[in-house]
């Protein structure tokens, strides 16, 4: 008897629904930065000259390199979840590291450019900031406000996809199961491992009442028409919670960097 | 470069390539421009690039292109949303 | 979940019985809807005690002028954590965390919802704020005292708790986001087969609509309490004068939440109303779609009103006028649904029963709330009665008249579902009756002294204003026993109510067509379905 994916049971997932419970979640993040947006869209209607002034004391260099890097990181995101797909783990494991590793050279950057300002005595409150114009003032809260609660999400997403990486490295290929009623099918029967030619590599012992459950994981290159994207849900949604951190430095990056 | 996909297939590797060197050339001509002295139009051409570069990480990478068109009716309830509100409260400010 | 055989004769065992880990870790553990939906009731029930607790000891002060026995800190204090704890722990929440977790997957037919684990995520995320709210009374700044609205810039300035309750509210925030999240995503994907957007019974829509506002707007208080503790710690000045900052802006950000965060109080009340009415006038809704497309206006058109909490303000006379005009028309939805209420209710076969009780005293008093909010969404009139008890009567008219009278009429109607037992009815009804009027007596008179220019907030007032308020003090003790009697009774019909079968009232939606409580997996079979929610044809209460 051989066996079929046919009569396995699988656990219910719902590879859209939880699509959309991700693009939902993303909305929320919209909206969080939005309230910002709002803040920094008031306040450089009220003060556009003091906004472009400001601008000129921020380093359009590193703020030009950390986009290329979140751009590419978003690359790398995004060939990752391709890779998957196409059953070659060892590339998605390895761009997935590329995302992480842009991700922390990002916030390495940031951490030399705030120091940067700090050093200068630019930050929150300082007396040196009291100093300057109400416009320029408000910039500089609103660009360690934005920039900081955007480097908070670039942190939590490279945490996230570490977590996502490492179940993504133990993860086996494909897991066929068998209980409850497709088991009762497999009464009597043994599994077997055989070659292209039939030869018996390997079988297992009689299938009978104490069995509680079958489950066969498969390790190694399974053919790549049998990798199901609902398996690879949780990276997938994770790339999507990547390039929507992206996708805020998009335009935080001109709004606060090029507008001199 | 692959553009035509099954109902379930996913964007070839080409895709993301192409859609990451149009995002570099984006970046590069924004950044050109803003140090041009262009004023006023500096500003909203900034934007206007940026949301070139916003709407092709959506289409592409996110594959909002290739979601079921409800993901992108929802995406813009949202942005409409956000638009709503800072253009209400601009009602204050613009006219105090 | 592997499949097991149910004789069919054998009922199968409640979810009660079905426990998946040991004493209270059946419940503290559990991703069941059903139980994370009664753990919100309790937890709200208990919230909305020591809320009113706080209420009941304002109204004694307010008795007479001058010191009874507070002083004007604790006042403040006591009247900022009466909002807090009213608002973010039992209003907000309110139906959709309680009862909407138990019923909407039994009412589309579905097993649980979307996201089960996310659930339970809600629910301690909703009990550590809740928490976190309550601890800042015994914190060394004390509790805030910044009314429960934070306004900038005493709420930066304030020397009180104000950042560990702003915290707090973030959290409950996040709660919030999740379970419209959860709510949204269930009803797009989990609804039974032959169950269209049409059929779907009227209080899943207004989960619906909810969902949205709670998944929209949230984000935005969610920002604006960061902000307060950014600013209160780091001082940025975006909410600071001294350094160009705009107090305004933060009303402008609190209120783009606030406002639409009253419509997450209430659409899923209306929703409760859109389901009681039918059964106990024994027909259809009229408009059933007017109804539901009436939900998606509100919540649409809710979040453009927000300025109209800014009349006064300082906001310019043009965000003024468009306010006003949008608040005029965010009234129209809800009166089509208070019309097509009362026309189901014209010539239907009526039975008197307590829900039946309750939801015409949440037309009633609704109403009065609703009318009282278009006089209020006039400028020239809010100019006189904004920060007046005017207001406060008025948002205790809707939000209590309100989503109070449909919590407690939906306790009552899901009572038997969701326990297994029917309510001892007579005292039940008293309860209602002590509700009803103890509530009018406390929050009439306020319309009035309102009107009369008695400020809101006020620890202390002149002595013209005291019968009003004597008045308003023996109403809330009246209120009071009510809602004590209700939940005694409630408590003590657990153990002694008849038991109850599927269908006690004979209700048309799919929650009765379960046993009553539902076990685990609440379906047998997944249910087909083949007709309107609301279809009385051939439906016999038992």
């Amino acid at each position: 008897m051989s066996a079929t994916a046919g009569i396995a049971v699988h656990h219910h997932r719902d590879y859209t629904g939880s699509k959309i419970g991700m693009w939902l979640f993303l909305f929320t993040e919209l909206l969080l930065f939005g309230g910002l947006f709002l803040l920094y869209s008031v306040y450089r209607a009220v003060h556009p000259e003091d906004f472009h002034h400001a601008a000129m004391e921020l380093d359009k260099l590193v703020g030009t390199v950390n986009t290329l890097i979140l751009l590419t990181s978003s690359l790398t995101m995004a060939v990752s979840i391709a890779a998957i797909h196409r059953a070659r783990k060892g590339l998605s494991l390895v761009c997935l590291a590329l995302t992480i590793g842009f991700a922390l050279w990002f916030l390495v950057n940031k951490y030399f450019e705030w120091g940067a300002k700090f050093d200068h005595g630019i930050y929150p409150n300082s007396e040196i900031l009291l100093q300057h114009s109400h416009g320029e003032i408000l910039f500089f809260g609103l660009y360690f406000s934005m920039t900081g609660l955007h480097g908070l999400h670039v942190l939590i997403g490279a945490v996230v996809l570490f977590v996502v990486g490492i179940k993504l490295f133990k993860k086996p290929f494909e897991t066929i199961e068998f209980d409850g009623r497709g088991l009762k099918q497999l009464t009597g029967a043994r599994l077997a491992v055989v070659d292209e030619r039939g030869g018996r590599l390997w079988s297992s012992d009689t299938i009978d009442d104490s069995v509680k459950a079958v489950e066969i994981r498969l390790k190694y290159h399974p053919v790549r028409k049998r990798v199901r994207k609902e398996d690879y849900a949780a990276l997938e949604n994770s790339g999507l919670y990547w390039h929507l951190v992206d996708l805020i430095w998009i335009f935080l990056f001109p709004l606060f960097y090029l507008i001199t | 470069m692959k553009k035509k996909h099954a109902e379930h297939e996913n964007s070839g590797y080409g895709v993301y390539v192409v859609t990451w060197l149009a995002l570099l050339i984006l970046t590069a001509i924004t950044v050109t421009v803003s140090g041009m002295n262009l004023g006023k139009v500096s500003v909203l051409t900034a934007l206007a690039i940026a949301t070139i570069k916003g709407s092709v990480v959506l289409a592409f990478f996110m594959h909002l292109k290739y979601e079921k068109p409800m993901f992108t009716v929802m995406f813009y309830i949202v942005l409409m949303t956000l638009a709503v509100f800072i253009g209400l409260t601009f009602f204050d400010i613009l006219f105090r | 979940m592997g499949n097991h055989a149910i004789a069919k004769n054998a009922a199968p065992p409640s979810f009660y019985e079905t426990k998946r880990h040991p004493g209270i870790f059946a419940w503290i553990f559990s991703t069941d809807h059903k139980r994370i939906g009664l753990m919100y009731m309790m937890a709200m029930s208990f919230f909305f005690f020591v809320g009113a607790a706080f209420g009941i000891l304002m109204r004694l002060e307010l008795i007479a002028p001058g010191k009874q026995f507070m002083d004007p800190q604790t006042y403040n204090a006591f009247f900022t954590l009466h909002g807090v704890i009213m608002i973010f722990l039992f209003v907000i929440p309110g139906l959709s965390a309680s009862l909407g977790n138990f019923l909407l997957p039994l009412q589309i037919g579905a097993d649980d919802v979307a996201f089960p684990k996310l659930n339970l995520l809600s629910w301690w995320l909703f009990m550590s704020g809740g928490l976190l709210a309550l601890s800042s009374l015994f914190t060394r700044g004390g509790p805030p005292d910044t009314g429960w609205t934070f306004y900038a810039p005493y709420s930066i300035r304030s020397g009180t708790s104000v950042s560990l309750a702003t915290f707090a509210a973030f959290i409950l925030g996040f709660s919030s986001v999740l379970t419209g999240l959860n709510f949204v995503t269930t009803i797009h994907r989990m609804r039974a087969t032959g169950m269209g957007w049409f059929r779907m019974p009227l209080f899943s829509w207004a989960l619906y609509a909810t969902g949205w506002i709670q998944i929209l707007a949230t984000p935005v208080i969610g920002i604006t309490l960061l902000l307060i503790i950014v600013e209160r710690a780091f001082g940025i000045g975006v909410f600071d004068p001294a350094k160009g900052g705009d107090p305004i802006l933060f009303q402008h950000l609190f209120w783009i939440y606030s406002h639409p965060a009253v419509y997450v109080m209430v659409l899923p009340a209306m929703g409760v109303i859109s389901e009681i009415i039918p059964v106990y006038a024994r027909r259809t809704i009229f408009g059933y779609k007017f109804i539901a497309y009436s939900s998606i206006a509100i919540a649409g058109v809710g979040s453009l009103v927000w300025g109209h909490h800014m009349f006064v303000s300082g906001q310019s006379y043009t965000a003024g006028v468009v306010f006003s005009l949008l608040t005029f028309l965010v009234a129209i939805p809800s009166a089509v649904k208070v019309f097509n209420w009362v026309a189901t209710l014209y010539k239907g076969s009526i039975v008197i029963e307590t829900p039946l009780l309750w939801a015409m005293s949440f037309i009633f008093l609704f109403s009065i709330g609703g009318l009282t909010g278009l006089m209020i969404g006039a400028l020239a009139v809010d100019v006189h009665v904004h920060d007046t008890y005017f207001i406060v009567g008025h948002f205790h008219y809707t939000m209590f008249g309100g989503m109070g009278m449909a919590f407690f009429g939906a306790l009552h109607h899901w009572f038997p579902k969701m326990f297994g037992r029917m309510y001892h009815k007579t005292t039940a009804n008293i309860a209602w009756g002590l509700v009803f009027v103890g509530f009018n007596l406390v929050y009439f008179p306020m319309l009035i002294l309102g009107w009369q220019g008695m400020p809101r907030r006020y620890y202390d007032y002149l002595p013209e204003y005291q019968p009003l308020h004597v008045l308003s003090t023996v109403g809330s003790w009246i209120l009071v026993a009510g809602t004590v009697v209700l939940f005694v009774n409630l408590i003590r019909s657990l153990r002694t109510g008849e038991k109850a079968g599927r269908d006690p009232w004979g209700g048309t939606t799919l929650e009765w067509t379960v046993p009553s409580p539902p076990p685990l997996e609440n379906f047998e079979e997944p249910p087909i379905v083949t007709r309107g929610p609301y279809d009385f044809g051939k439906v016999v209460g038992k």
